[in-house]
């Protein structure tokens, strides 16, 4: 599988929209909650206000209070408790405000990340079927996960932090300019080697941090397909050379962990220290000024200017550990934004569909179920509205369609199904006859041709009242998590109990049902993991029963259900199909030899049609497909 | 569990003892560090002595130094230590479950086997490697900053240790809740997770039945529900901060009013006082440390239990002492044998009942039953994929659980229901079947399953990437690269489980005649739904709810027994339907 690439230097490019992605972030945060912030904001500076004053009350204390009694040796403790008592208030604000910012940022991040949570999953339920054909599940699900909780880090730690970081820092950055320029400047200087060294170190661990995501990326990919195909390495006695491939990811994963790992763990003590030398420097080149009188700077105002430099370093310290949280945030946020910038499903579609009851040979739209439905067509040109009944007649006129343009799947597809109609298709895996029904119910678009609904271009049809119209049995049955009944229910949410039960009976999954533990209320989990494939079919078979289309699409609905059982179903599937016009894929026999119409599809082009005893006669593909017969042509 | 996890560090056992002892170092500078600090500006700054400045400054560089090759050594044995025990764990994993037999894996389930190799050995990964560093720095400092407090005033340290007492407390009370209250958020967006990928993977059915708006309900009533949970954590959370904060002011208040008055006294030293203040941050951030200490190693104790599961569990199948290491012959007999899945605690838990069958070699065997027949679980006994319950399988004429599993399983070929492709190429998938087999063995393989005509279409052919699970294939090609794999073990006995199910009649006949023209001495068991996928057997077996219901050729059992007749009347139409017959005509 092509990877990202690994382990190359952040480009220009990448720098770029890294910011891009920061603007966007910060622009949505603002703008959703601007109160939050500004509340945030002000929470931190009066924290950050009570904090410095309660680290500059040593100076005073000692200064104003100690050494005054001291040297008139009373003991008048008056002032000194109004004083601390004065530095408690402070303090008691810086508190106060303290928990109410993490109020805020919980209320503020917490309701960011459901807003995202949701828009992302809206977003997501409108894209194409191409989106999920061409993206690895894992990623799309890695997204609200991994992404989320990268942002999450960033929103409710680092933003308050290093916020709280630079008003510490400009806080302390004026008080040293106030007392002694040189020493600022030497000390600015030190901060720079800082965060030159800390931007050296912080690349090469951002490196291998991506190299790391990477690279976990891979060892979990590899332990996913092995687990999933655990039984059939043991089947093959592959234990040794899976163990093999295995430790080969694993050894490079820990190389690039360990490499992460180190490089952000040595950034700490390496900023630290040079923290150190600064404050030996400042003290060496502040004794020598201060001792020589320049510029009138005094030993009390190097000890200050001492403290001064010592608080001015952990905050930078504490922004240079957030800059890995931030990276892997915006590479999330990349991803999140991408997503929901991804093109949603257009659909140009103004017909709708509508109950309707014919009264004196008119179609009049009614709001209650009646088994009639009508196209509404609305007229842009004269503003009138013209009611269609739903016949079920669909009519492919020359359609070309490919999932990549430059491979053709269908080629020149006819087709002509009657309302009523049962028309089947066969041919070999991979001839194309999913590929139609994809392009009937607009899961793709065609490319060439028009594919005509009840004598409607499809394309003008509103693609959920389209999709309404028909039902559809997949090939893969997929169940939702909800007890039996609920996934029943799929097909017509308001059905009742007595409906569930009587397509369920239709299908002839009635009987497994009540066999289940809980009945019609057994929770199903997994996908239906619990139930066989063909107790999974016939569920799908009574959902699309309840749902009581017009038009029916079985792809390959009963491969998995035992003949026999196949035989119970016939019936139930033969009274679904009735007066309906039903599409069936199909390789078993028994499903399609009393269709109407059977279209042999061969590499993307009808090349037999007919119904069964016109096509055995023939004697062509159809007839060799189905005796095992080579035809020697 | 401690132990078994431990007992993974292995070769990094000198990384994982040096990164403590690095930290100790770090921590030894660092309480030297502001000691030298203030000796500078007592006995330098205000002395006005530049030498001392200089010479104490130096002191301190070279203090800085060593504090710095500690600090860098501490972190990188850290990383060694525990990106290593992470290595180790997923290896030792990995390389249990390969033992595994089909039971264990049932179990545990693959997708449980999944998060712990992966999500466990990070979150035991991340615990550890705060547990070295952070786990002895954090008390080190606090140790030594209550120790010298101690020293300078024993008075006034009393006050820190009751801070201390309180804030231990404090987070004692915390932690449990906080877990408990994590667990739930946990499950909440397990719930999430599950919407997500119900709605990524049932995306077809979902647009089919247009249940967007449906959906899109669930999703945020999930979505709320973290929210709200998050919500109560962080209430509580919120507190946390300002708590610590408060205490923390409450001690330099009370320190600087009695400490003040304490100068006042002549009991105490200014420059004492200063200090006294200074460690009240070492002590805060150390218990900061600690509770984050605590955090992560009791989230990372029920991976740790997980892991330590799947490393302790023994495999249900294992070899035998003296094992047998050649089958003979694919002969199978079946000596009134039963199963059940587990325990079997009364008649009704056997899936299989009183099998009692024999099967020569080189026999081609057709099996048929409904769902539920357990079709399946007979013939994945016969490779010892489980054990038998009751009575024995002997495989040409020896016991299964005689053999060498290893040798049993080469020669005895099952192509699975549900089978998988891995990520590689053709060839590479092929020869799973015989590594050492040539490209032609392969492609002969190949040929015989039928699978050569789409392979070579391919423009790569059998160079053809197949992504993961096999997804760039249609079903009916993967079956036949699935037979195909099978073929090339060159077994003694061939099973097929439902494997042509998804290829079309033709390919399924062309498949069996190459079966009976090429590879005549193997025996061939094929379960199928389709009367004409074994009607031509020499036998065919007729499963019913686990027992046998019918054993014989296709002649007889159209004559006796009626679960086959009634199959084979709904599949070829009963009355005018000789249709299927005619194909096997050949």
């Amino acid at each position: 599988m092509p990877r990202p690439k690994t382990g190359k230097r952040m480009t220009k490019e990448d720098i770029r929209e890294s910011k891009e992605t920061m603007k966007r972030l910060f622009k949505l945060l603002f703008k959703t909650y601007p109160l939050h912030f500004s509340g945030m904001l002000v929470c931190i500076i009066i924290s950050v206000l009570a904090n410095v004053q309660g680290t500059m009350f040593l100076q005073p204390l000692i200064n104003n209070y100690i050494q005054p009694m001291l040297d008139s040796g009373s003991t008048d403790f008056g002032p000194l408790l109004a004083a601390i008592t004065r530095v408690a208030c402070f303090y008691a604000i810086g508190i106060v405000a303290a928990f109410v910012q993490a109020l805020i940022m919980a209320y503020a991040t917490q309701g960011m990340l459901m807003k995202l949570r949701n828009q992302l999953f809206e977003h997501m339920e409108s894209l194409p079927i191409r989106y999920f054909d061409t993206h690895a599940h894992g990623d799309i699900m890695s997204v609200y996960t991994n992404d989320i909780d990268a942002l999450r880090q960033m929103i409710s730690q680092s933003i308050p932090q290093m916020i709280n970081s630079t008003f510490t820092i400009v806080a302390v950055l004026i008080s040293m300019i106030m007392l002694n320029i040189p020493l600022t400047i030497l000390t600015l200087a030190m901060v720079g080697v800082m965060l030159f060294i800390t931007s050296k170190l912080a690349a090469q661990s951002g490196r291998y941090f991506v190299k790391q995501q990477n690279d976990l990326g891979t060892v979990n990919g590899n332990i996913e397909e092995m687990m999933n195909g655990q039984k059939v390495v043991k089947v093959f006695n592959h234990e040794e050379e899976s163990v093999q491939k295995f430790e080969e990811l694993n050894d490079k994963l820990y190389d690039s962990a360990y490499n992460a790992n180190k490089f952000a763990n040595v950034l700490m003590p390496v900023n630290a220290q040079i923290g150190n030398i600064s404050y030996v420097l400042s003290a060496v080149v502040g004794g020598v000024l201060a001792l020589t009188g320049f510029g009138g700077f005094t030993i009390g105002g190097l000890a200050s200017f001492l403290t001064f430099n010592k608080s001015f370093n952990m905050p930078i310290n504490q922004v240079s550990q957030q800059l890995n949280f931030v990276v892997m945030a915006m590479a999330g946020a990349k991803r999140i934004f991408a997503l929901i910038d991804e093109d949603p499903e257009t659909d140009d579609g103004y017909v709708t569909l509508v109950n309707a009851k014919e009264e004196n040979g008119q179609l009049i739209e009614v709001e209650e179920h009646t088994g009639t439905w009508a196209w509404k067509h609305f007229h842009q040109a004269d503003g009138t509205t013209t009611y269609q009944k739903l016949e079920g007649n669909v009519q492919f006129a020359d359609v070309d369609f490919g999932y990549n343009p430059d491979k053709v799947v269908l080629h020149n597809i006819e087709m002509y199904a009657e309302p009523g109609q049962k028309i089947a298709f066969v041919g070999a895996t991979g001839a194309g006859k999913t590929t139609i029904t994809n392009l009937i119910n607009r899961f793709y678009d065609v490319e060439d041709g028009r594919i005509r609904y009840d004598g409607i271009n499809i394309n003008k049809i509103k693609k959920a009242d389209l999709r309404r119209s028909l039902g559809i049995v997949l090939q893969d049955t997929h169940l939702f998590t909800g007890t039996v009944e609920e996934n029943i229910k799929y097909g017509k949410l308001n059905a009742t109990h007595e409906e569930v039960v009587a397509a369920a009976k239709l299908a002839n999954a009635d009987v497994f049902i009540r066999h289940l533990p809980q009945g019609y209320d057994t929770v199903l989990t997994g996908d239906g993991a619990n139930l066989s494939q063909g107790q999974r079919q016939l569920l799908a078979i009574a959902r699309a029963a309840i749902a009581d289309p017009p038009v029916l699409i079985l792809d390959e609905a009963t491969s998995s259900i035992d003949t026999r059982t196949e035989k119970i179903v016939q019936d139930g599937m033969d009274k679904l199909m009735s007066g309906r016009t039903t599409f069936v894929i199909a390789h078993r026999l028994s499903t399609i030899r009393n269709a109407d119409c059977i279209m042999v599809l061969d590499q993307g082009r009808i090349i037999e049609r007919g119904n069964h005893e016109e096509l055995i006669k023939e004697g062509g593909k159809y007839y060799q497909l189905y005796t095992g017969k080579i035809v020697n042509a | 569990m401690i132990k078994t996890i431990l007992g993974q560090v292995k070769q990094y056992k000198t990384a994982a003892i040096l990164t403590p002892l690095f930290m100790l170092l770090e921590v030894a500078m660092e309480m030297i560090i502001p000691r030298m600090m203030g000796r500078i500006v007592d006995d330098g700054v205000y002395a006005g002595d530049m030498n001392f400045i200089i010479r104490e400054g130096a002191f301190m560089v070279v203090a800085a130094g060593v504090g710095l090759f500690a600090g860098i050594m501490g972190g990188k044995y850290g990383a060694m230590a525990s990106a290593g025990l992470a290595r180790n764990l997923r290896d030792a994993q990995f390389k249990k479950i390969q033992t595994y037999s089909f039971s264990n894996i049932d179990k545990f389930s693959s997708s449980s086997l999944i998060t712990r190799l992966t999500t466990d050995v990070t979150n035991v990964q991340n615990a550890f490697q705060m547990l070295l560093r952070m786990g002895t720095r954090a008390p080190a400092s606090l140790v030594v900053a209550m120790t010298m407090s101690a020293i300078i005033s024993p008075k006034l340290s009393l006050i820190y240790l009751v801070a201390v007492l309180f804030l231990f407390a404090f987070i004692l009370i915390l932690l449990p809740i906080a877990r408990k209250m994590f667990d739930q958020v946990f499950k909440k967006y397990d719930a999430l997770n599950e919407s997500v990928q119900e709605n990524v993977t049932n995306v077809r059915v979902v647009k089919a039945y247009v249940r967007e708006e449906n959906e899109k309900e669930k999703f945020k009533f999930a979505s709320k529900n973290i929210y709200q949970m998050f919500i109560r954590i962080e209430r509580i959370m919120a507190a946390v901060m300002p708590i610590m904060m408060g205490t923390v002011y409450v001690c330099i208040l009370l320190i600087s009013w009695n400490g003040a008055r304490e100068i006042i006294y002549g009991d105490l030293k200014t420059g004492e006082l200063m200090s006294m203040l200074t460690y009240c941050m070492n002590i805060l951030m150390s218990l900061m440390m600690l509770a984050m200490v605590f955090i992560m190693v009791t989230m990372s104790i029920a991976s740790m239990q997980r892991i330590t599961e799947v490393l302790s569990e023994d495999p249900s199948i294992t070899n035998p002492e003296n094992p047998v290491m050649e089958v003979k012959d694919g002969s199978i007999d079946f000596n009134h044998m039963s199963f059940a899945y587990g325990e079997a605690t009364d008649e009704d838990s056997y899936v299989l009942n009183d099998i009692d069958l024999h099967i020569k070699s080189g026999e081609t065997i057709g099996i048929l039953g409904g769902t539920g027949s357990s079709k399946t679980s007979l013939v994945n006994l016969i490779s010892r994929l489980y054990d038998v319950s009751k009575g024995s399988i002997m495989v040409g004429g020896v016991d299964v659980r005689d053999y060498d599993v290893k040798t049993l399983r080469d020669k005895v070929s099952v192509v699975l229901q549900k089978n998988v492709l891995f990520s590689g190429t053709i060839y590479e998938n092929l020869r799973w079947g015989d590594k050492t087999a040539t490209d032609e063995e392969v492609q002969y393989a190949a040929k015989l399953a039928c699978a050569d005509e789409f392979i070579e279409r391919f423009p790569d052919g059998y160079n053809t990437y197949i992504e993961q699970g096999g997804t760039n294939v249609s079903g009916g090609q993967r079956q036949r690269l699935c037979i195909a794999r099978a073929l090339l073990k060159k077994p003694k006995i061939l099973i097929l489980d439902d494997s042509t199910s998804a290829v079309d009649t033709a390919t399924d006949a062309k498949i069996r005649k190459a079966f009976r023209e090429e590879i005549p001495g193997t025996t061939k068991l094929i379960i199928a739904q389709r009367i004409s996928s074994i009607q031509d057997a020499d036998r065919i077996l007729v499963l019913d709810d686990g027992r046998i219901n019918g054993f014989g050729t296709h002649e007889e059992l159209l004559e006796n027994n009626e679960i086959y007749r009634d199959v084979y009347e709904s599949q070829t139409g009963g009355g005018n339907g000789d249709f299927d017959e005619k194909g096997d005509e050949e």
